[in-house]
């Protein structure tokens, strides 16, 4: 951070600004030349906490994505599939017994045994052959495709969280003070915030096993050099199992908590890869960090774009990746290629 | 080789392979035989897929870019032909003269491709799959949300191709030979161009990019260079493709779509501008005959189990198969005729047991 602060100056001034100007955004009432130029503060608010918790949901997803790539350079195009099937895994689990978490475990170790399952009988075979390896997650991504329709069909499944996770909740964040004099506040969904809270969880959960414990340590020293690690006596072909069904649990888990903030559908895995491939673009391949910034940005850009030139969301998306792409090739966080 | 021979004069008729002349014979006679069915919904339908595959095939054999937008630029000039021309959905159609559409169309996908391949050549091997997906996607969803210039989910409907010559060019045998003509002459250009100056480039850099930017070479130029010619096959087959079926709509540059171009690249193999071809065929066949055997919901479990026994198991796809069954085969015969020398580490040779 200070490093940054130090390396460009410039930036850093820049999105501190930012940040001071959505600050007060945020917390101000707003005086009316603003309310005609943005619209109701109600709005904004929502947009951006829709946002932010938007982007935790992608970083969950994109986390595990991104952990797969930066140990084995294996670009995972099942994931939006391992996303789909956490979701309908939960989904049933949640159904039968009627617990919501027990579901949301189901999903994670599932999907993960599905992952090590993966690593062990074909990617394995083909280890170093990247082009090879992200063509048959294509194969595989179709399969899944189209044996989930089989299974569940086309219908569109809603979870049913515990209730206190449902309802919504006032933040005290003023929207607008009423002629009377009483001070009107913003609601917003509990789960929503609750989907948030998970994603900086998870990410502090990641960094602190990736930084403070011996696994991380070999995971940290495969991304760097996965030859020398090897002659260093560590099991390599154990800790890619591991980090694949990390990855892939993390899709699982994600595929919960993202049908229950939205809903379960046949056409979600593209959507979820299609933000993670944009979000880990963007941030960075292979980079926790990476993930978590982009993800905030894509998400943030995808629900602003939806509220204010609702056409052309996605190509709001789409010209944040092109300009990354063009002044920063690796992504914002990514090492040098 | 064949095309020096052919320009200096010493090419005769006996240095065309047989396989080459039958091939070109059957195509010929083709709707001589065949039914309506047969002609427009195998025939067509073959080429213009395997034409939109061989752009791909292109990129990702001689440059060594798996690009998954090849159906998002043939599209892209799908909708401008609709745009452009005219459709019976009351929105756009411009109603420009055919030739003029087909040209701004064709021009406009090279250019699209060509941003495509500026965007993603800034990055290597995997990126590029991943960025031309987002591509492909983010195209999708675009056109899905744009009512104004695309119209949408219902897209266009009503475009048809020009009457020229007192012909109606969709009816099935004209259709047939205009689409044969389209997918050879591309076939051609792009066998020819793999042993001109630029696709021996194309291809070094595919294999050592390193090596070829120490030896003076202009990589990045080279690979969007390439993605404008591939824009260019991928246009014209978006034409035909649009044509053919008539409409346009989100659903015709769905992913599922983009990725059936790329199965049907990576299952006919792509070392050799035929693959896409064959992988066409498979694909169509498969795709019109399936339904017979299994259920027409789980057509995409075919594909997708094809596509990866094929990834897993014959890496170049079925001219890999052909290649070593061939070779299997020759050497059975070699070690009964003695020693004769074959050429086989080159794919385009369709060599044969051709004794002198």
């Amino acid at each position: 951070m200070k490093n940054f602060a130090e390396r460009h100056t410039f930036w850093a001034i820049v999105i501190l600004l930012i940040a001071a100007i959505f600050l007060w955004m945020i917390f101000t009432v707003w005086p009316d030349w603003l309310v005609d130029a943005m619209g109701r503060k109600k709005t904004f608010v929502n947009t951006l906490l829709n946002g932010i918790t938007l982007g935790g949901l992608y970083f969950l997803v994109a986390s595990g994505f991104t952990l797969i790539f930066g140990l084995m350079r294996n670009v995972n195009l099942a994931h939006g599939s391992m996303y789909l099937l956490g979701a309908y895994i939960g989904y049933e689990v949640a159904d039968r017994t009627g617990n919501w978490f027990l579901g949301l475990a189901v999903a994670f170790i599932a999907v993960a045994i599905s992952g090590i399952l993966l690593q062990i009988l074909i990617f394995r075979r083909m280890a170093g052959d990247d082009l090879r390896q992200t063509l048959v997650t294509i194969g595989i991504s179709i399969i899944a495709a189209d044996a989930m329709l089989a299974i569940w069909t086309g219908t569109t499944y809603q979870f049913s969280p515990p209730d206190w996770l449902f309802g919504a909740t006032s933040l005290p964040i003023i929207s607008v003070i009423r002629s009377s004099g009483t001070a009107v506040y913003i609601t917003y969904p509990v789960y929503r915030l609750v989907v948030l809270a998970v994603a900086v969880a998870v990410g502090v959960g990641l960094w602190i096993f990736l930084n403070r414990t011996r696994i991380g340590m070999m995971i940290r020293a495969g991304v760097n050099d996965r030859d020398m690690l090897a002659a260093t006596g560590v099991n390599v072909q154990l800790v890619f199992v591991l980090v694949f069904a990390i990855g892939a649990g993390l899709a699982g888990f994600a595929g919960v908590i993202g049908g229950t903030a939205l809903s379960v559908a046949p056409g979600e895995d593209v959507r979820y890869l299609l933000a993670s491939l944009v979000v880990v673009i963007v941030g960075g391949l292979g980079s926790i960090v990476g993930a978590a910034i982009g993800a905030l940005i894509i998400g943030l850009a995808e629900q602003f774009g939806l509220a204010y030139f609702p056409t052309y969301g996605v190509v709001l998306t789409f010209l944040i990746m092109v300009v990354v792409l063009a002044v920063r090739p690796q992504g914002l966080m990514g090492g040098r290629q | 080789m064949n095309g020096r021979r052919l320009f200096s004069g010493s090419f005769s008729i006996s240095d065309i392979h047989p396989a080459v002349i039958v091939t070109a014979v059957f195509l010929l006679a083709y709707p001589s035989f065949a039914s309506d069915f047969f002609i427009f919904q195998i025939g067509a339908y073959s080429l213009i897929l395997g034409t939109i595959a061989l752009s791909l095939m292109m990129l990702a054999g001689y440059g060594g870019m798996v690009s998954l937008a090849q159906l998002t630029v043939a599209g892209f000039a799908a909708y401008l032909v609709a745009i452009l021309g005219d459709n019976s959905m009351g929105v756009m159609g411009l109603g420009w003269p055919w030739w003029l559409t087909v040209i701004v169309a064709v021009l406009s996908a090279a250019l699209f491709s060509t941003f495509i391949g500026a965007v993603s050549v800034r990055t290597e091997g995997i990126y590029t799959i991943m960025i031309t997906l987002a591509v492909a996607v983010a195209f999708f969803y675009f056109v899905r949300q744009n009512y104004v210039l695309f119209n949408g989910f219902s897209g266009f409907a009503g475009v048809e191709p020009p009457t020229l010559f007192g012909i109606y060019w969709r009816d099935p045998m004209p259709f047939y030979y205009l689409t044969l003509a389209i997918a050879v002459g591309f076939f051609g250009a792009v066998y020819y161009g793999s042993r001109s100056t630029f696709g021996l480039a194309l291809q070094a850099i595919r294999d050592n990019p390193r090596r070829m930017r120490a030896l003076g070479f202009n990589v990045t130029l080279h690979r969007i260079v390439a993605y404008f010619f591939a824009g260019i096959i991928a246009g014209f087959a978006g034409i035909l493709l649009v044509w053919f079926n008539g409409r346009v709509s989100p659903g015709t540059i769905g992913v599922d779509v983009a990725i059936d171009i790329l199965v049907i690249a990576v299952v006919g193999g792509m070392r050799h501008p035929i693959g896409p071809f064959l992988g066409a065929v498979a694909f169509v066949l498969l795709e019109n005959f399936a339904i017979d055997l299994i259920d027409r919901e789980r057509f995409n479990m075919v594909i997708g189990i094809a596509f990866l026994l094929v990834v897993l198991f014959s890496p170049d796809g079925l001219l890999g198969l052909w290649n070593r069954f061939r070779n299997k085969v020759r050497f059975r015969g070699n070690a009964l005729l003695g020693a004769e020398r074959v050429n086989t580490d080159d794919p385009a040779s369709t060599g044969s047991l051709k004794k002198n």
